[in-house]
């Protein structure tokens, strides 16, 4: 990111040149001043969001998490008080729980599967379009509403999940109605979307030069060595980058839970995800200032996770260079 | 005499060896591409069949063939199903519009125009992608209620051509430097100002990048529930995800046969845009890292 960020060169020669040589100074900061309003002109829409949209709600999230709005009547200053209650606030802690599995069972699991089929297909499999296709559908459906009915419906227990093993004579659960097993529902959800960063992965892999096996090859490496002393290292930036996302992603999901528990979290609780338990004390029970105390205890922690993440990776990925 | 002969032999031996291990792979390759594809298959061949029969048998081939479970679901709801369709049509529409002008037009001067405070506001637009829609979506509620846009599609649509998809903005930042400068700069020395060579010059030759951010944002908004749910609340503004969701509270166990042909029917236009855009897709993904 710090290679985007680099100053360009200033004021490109040939536009400042031929003012330059009539009025050095005036000239110079008459072009400037030009650029400077055409670049503000441009950027005026994007200011405007900033303000309205997107910096100047989360101030705003920021001082109503100090107070107890409740979007009807007048709001007063509470102080911490959102923020003790949180610590008592036993739905909460669930809700933290839950999503903390979700996120620490279901993103290493994709990420696995993304990246061995990315190097099944990468080893030149005929028919690679295809099969990448097939396998990255499911990331542009996988946050719809239609597929989190699919879902109710595929480990309901009537459903399809139950029919393929009644046919083997084994009697399934109502998966999505058990709280033991709930959960791991929308995990398979989750994993199911791996296409996305598969595709990422393929890239990377495209990106490894040949002679690095090659060469291995020849000292008489086998294919768990190369993975782990040439594969592995060459594509930690990847790595980095899925894991990243995927992991900012994961902490953000709502509609599947929505829909599979109807609404409630349930059953017991066990599908109560953060951002649900959220919508639910914001628009269900209208306890904005406690929501507003919830969304920032929520951008700490997806903050928390990507700060470490990126210290971390000093430690483990490699920028060949 | 004795090497000649193994000699053919082996390499044969390991050709073949090399050709049942490719049709391994692609055995299992097709097997897990089945499994994955199963469920919206087993969806596709449910809507045609009566609810019943849905949670008899695994299979796909329907015994009876029904399409009535898309002219009942279709009516099932308090407006027929192209009420909603058309409202995601509008939400989609402006939201594509707005992302493509917002956005780029921050994008041009970002990547091509020097002025102050650049370094800290390019930053500050990247911090912005990080930011989770949690944390701003209360107040976000609250100023739209004060200005009376709740239940219109405004919310859905004014920050988008105000530039809030930060993604985008970097998307096409990324794409206008890697074009030539040359270009640019010829243009300006002819005399054009800074909107003509936005125009002429920097927007034609962004297309891919233009499209990308147009198939995404169409199958973004398309499947959006979460601010769609808030910011619509009479039935009449639903869009297709939260028209859904009331069917499947609306509706009990018995009715899944309707309830997954509208299914089918939401997820169709994303398919659609899918089986177009696949090339578009897959390189924007690869080289972006968009979902």
């Amino acid at each position: 990111m710090s290679a985007l960020l680099q100053r360009r060169p200033k004021a490109d020669p040939v536009a400042a040149a031929p003012a330059a040589r009539t009025k050095p100074s005036a000239g110079n900061q008459g072009a400037k001043r030009r650029e400077n309003l055409a670049a503000y002109g441009f950027l005026a829409p994007w200011f405007v969001g900033l303000l309205f949209i997107t910096a100047g709600p989360l101030l705003a999230s920021l001082y109503f998490s100090f107070t107890d709005y409740n979007l009807i009547g007048e709001h007063s200053w509470v102080g911490l008080e959102n923020y003790s209650r949180m610590l008592e606030d036993e739905r909460l802690h669930n809700s933290l729980r839950v999503t903390f599995v979700y996120v620490f069972v279901s993103v290493p699991l994709q990420l696995a599967l993304a990246l061995a089929l990315a190097m099944v297909l990468d080893r030149g499999v005929r028919g690679l379009p295809l099969y990448r296709s097939v396998y990255y559908l499911p990331s542009l459906l996988g946050g719809s509403v239609a597929i989190a009915i699919l879902w109710r419906q595929v480990f309901g227990a009537n459903g399809l999940i139950n029919q393929v093993l009644g046919f083997f004579g084994i009697q399934g659960e109502g998966w999505v109605s058990h709280p033991d097993y709930a959960l791991g529902t929308l995990i398979v959800l989750n994993v199911w979307t791996f296409g996305a960063p598969m595709v990422i992965f393929l890239a990377g892999l495209r990106q490894i030069p040949r002679m690095y096996y090659e060469a291995a090859s020849v000292d008489g490496a086998g294919p768990l060595y190369k993975f782990w002393h040439i594969t592995v290292p060459l594509l930690t930036p990847i790595i980095f980058f899925n894991l990243v996302l995927q992991i900012i992603n994961a902490f953000q999901t709502f509609t599947q839970a929505f829909i599979v528990s109807g609404g409630t979290g349930g059953p017991s609780d066990s599908t109560m995800f953060y951002t649900l338990y959220l919508y639910q004390r914001g628009f269900g029970s209208f306890e904005m200032g406690y929501a507003s105390a919830m969304a920032w205890l929520l951008l700490m922690i997806i903050g928390g996770f990507t700060a470490v993440n990126f210290l971390a990776s000093k430690y483990w990925v490699f920028y060949g260079d | 005499m004795a090497t000649k002969t193994t000699a053919p032999a082996t390499t044969q031996e390991r050709s073949r060896a090399a050709r049942t291990r490719r049709l391994i792979i692609h055995i299992g390759l097709i097997g897990f591409g089945l499994i994955m594809l199963y469920p919206l298959l087993w969806m596709l061949a449910s809507s045609f069949k009566p609810t019943a029969e849905i949670f008899r048998a695994p299979g796909l081939i329907p015994e009876t063939f029904t399409p009535g479970n898309y002219t009942e679901g279709w009516t099932a709801l308090q407006f027929p199903f192209h009420h909603y369709l058309l409202n995601s049509a509008i939400v989609v529409a402006g939201a594509i519009v707005g992302n493509l002008i917002g956005c780029s037009m921050a994008a041009y001067a970002f990547a091509r125009l020097e002025f102050r405070g650049k370094r800290l506001f390019f930053a500050v637009m990247l911090a912005t992608i990080m930011l989770p829609i949690h944390v701003v979506i209360v107040p976000q509620y609250i100023l739209f209620a004060e200005i009376g846009w709740i239940n219109t599609f405004l919310p859905l649509i004014v920050p988008k051509l105000l530039a809030t998809d930060g993604f985008f903005i970097f998307l096409m930042v990324q794409f206008i430097r890697g074009l030539p400068k040359d270009l640019d700069e010829a243009a300006r020395i002819d005399g054009c100002g800074h909107v003509r060579i936005f125009f002429r010059i920097i927007l034609p030759l962004s297309l891919p990048a233009l499209a990308t951010t147009a198939i995404f944002t169409f199958i973004w908004t398309w499947n959006d529930f979460f601010s769609q749910l808030i910011f619509l609340t009479s039935p009449d503004m639903y869009t297709v995800p939260v028209a859904l969701r009331t069917f499947v509270d609306s509706s009990s166990q018995t009715s899944w046969g309707p309830l997954f042909a509208m299914s089918v029917i939401a997820l169709g236009p994303v398919f659609g845009f899918f089986l177009a855009g696949q090339k578009y897709l897959v390189k924007g993904i690869a080289t972006t890292g968009i979902k």
